[in-house]
């Protein structure tokens, strides 16, 4: 079957009224001469018809919308706390919360941080140097961030450096790293910040599990699908390698 | 009082879109459940990012981070392993003959069974198409996006939509051409 034609781009552009005024009279006198695209712009428009009166267009079930507006919690996605008040409330108080409670970080930054996570778990977001040897990481940053991030090697630990990245959380440039344990991947963002050195807290988001805490004047968080006592492990692992 | 008012800006700029960016959401998880947790993420991600918002069109915004919440769970949930149409790749605009036979409907009961016959059809054979492909037509055709739109909440080149919206139609033409036949 040779039913071919260069134009059919153009003949799916001109259905899509994408084409100027200019284009589509060329378009339309080419195709008064070519049945290829006659054929094509006839199937392009019984496929438009079949598809707009027979495939649904789903619409927001009134109790999610609902849901989504008054932030009741959820049964199947509680542990989101999805609640919308909420989260404006809470999001929209972080900067307030900086001055009243400086010990306690912003609930809003959990979310960033595993935001951030999800974010690079996209294909071709994970990392813009991709270096297992932390004297390549390290260097990286450089001229790109405003501090010089901490790069440390954990192969020995089990905790295999693949690489690092820029990301923007907490209102400012940050520092991922990227480590690797079997199949799943740690994202470790660091930023400074003039907070007093804190031990460890853990927290849970989605069924990911992170890993906060301060030292050095930097602040660091690790997120991770790994289990618990795995993340703990690699932050108790990293705090101690000099 | 600055909380008010960024709360109503972001319902303002967001409620208009909520059952835009759930068609979208539940296309591309393919079940009710799926699509719902897609978009308690989505909402609260917006709410994260939407101070950072300078953009003139929300809609685009906030589709592109629904699509990205529901590519972020498909992934998440990698056991599943998909059924897919083959496809050809995007920088093939290669081609077979578009050609699809739509039942002829009048109002006998006959004609009513073919077309819920056919309504199957459409909906099993979008919902078969790869995620990049059916999310296209869905944009295209129900939501009745621009090509510069799609672009835009996919991240993807406007040549790159153009090939994909060719392929989606292609394949679905084809494959409806065939069961017709069998």
């Amino acid at each position: 079957m040779i039913e071919s034609c260069e134009n059919l781009l153009l003949v799916q552009a001109e259905f899509d009224g994408e084409l100027d005024a200019a284009q589509s009279a060329a378009l339309v006198a080419h195709r008064a001469q070519c049945l290829v695209c006659q054929k094509a712009t006839q199937a392009l428009q019984r496929l438009r018809t079949e598809i707009r009166c027979d495939a649904p267009h789903h619409r927001l079930p009134a109790d999610l919308r609902a849901r989504l507006l008054r932030g009741r919690p959820v049964s199947r996605a509680a542990w989101r706390g999805g609640a919308l008040s909420f989260v404006v409330g809470a999001a929209l108080a972080a900067s307030v919360m900086l001055f009243v409670l400086p010990t306690v970080q912003p609930p809003g930054l959990a979310d960033a941080v595993l935001a951030g996570h999800l974010r690079s778990l996209q294909p071709g977001h994970l990392e813009d140097v991709v270096s297992t040897d932390q004297h390549s990481v390290k260097p990286w940053f450089d001229g790109r961030l405003d501090f010089a991030p901490p790069v440390k090697d954990l192969a020995a630990e089990g905790f295999l450096l693949e690489g690092g990245r820029l990301d923007y959380m907490n209102e400012r440039p940050v520092a991922a790293l990227v480590y690797g344990r079997a199949l799943h991947k740690i994202n470790l963002f660091v930023w400074p910040s003039a907070e007093p050195d804190r031990a460890t807290e853990d927290l849970a988001r989605n069924g990911y599990n992170l890993v906060h805490w301060q030292a050095g004047g930097m602040t660091f968080w690790a997120v991770s699908d790994l289990e618990k006592d795995e993340l703990d492990s690699f932050a108790r692992q990293w705090r101690q390698e000099s | 009082m600055a909380e008010r008012d960024a709360e109503r800006d972001f319902k303002t700029a967001i409620l208009p879109h909520l059952d835009a960016a759930y068609n979208l959401a539940r296309w591309l998880m393919r079940n009710p459940e799926d699509a719902e947790d897609v978009m308690q993420d989505a909402v609260v991600r917006a709410l994260t990012y939407f101070a950072g918002f300078r953009g003139a069109n929300p809609r685009g915004w906030f589709l592109q981070i629904v699509r990205n919440a529901a590519y972020a769970s498909m992934k998440v949930n990698q056991g599943l392993r998909l059924v897919q149409l083959a496809s050809g790749t995007d920088d093939e605009p290669g081609f077979g003959t578009l050609g699809i036979e739509l039942a002829d409907t009048g109002d006998d009961p006959e004609s009513a069974l073919l077309k819920s016959r056919s309504q199957q059809n459409i909906e099993r054979l979008l919902a078969a198409l790869p995620p990049e492909l059916r999310e296209a037509i869905v944009l295209r055709e129900l939501e009745e996006l621009s090509y510069k739109e799609i672009s835009q909440i996919t991240e993807t080149p406007i040549g790159t939509v153009m090939s994909r919206l060719w392929r989606a139609r292609r394949l679905l033409a084809e494959t409806a051409r065939r069961e017709d036949m069998q």
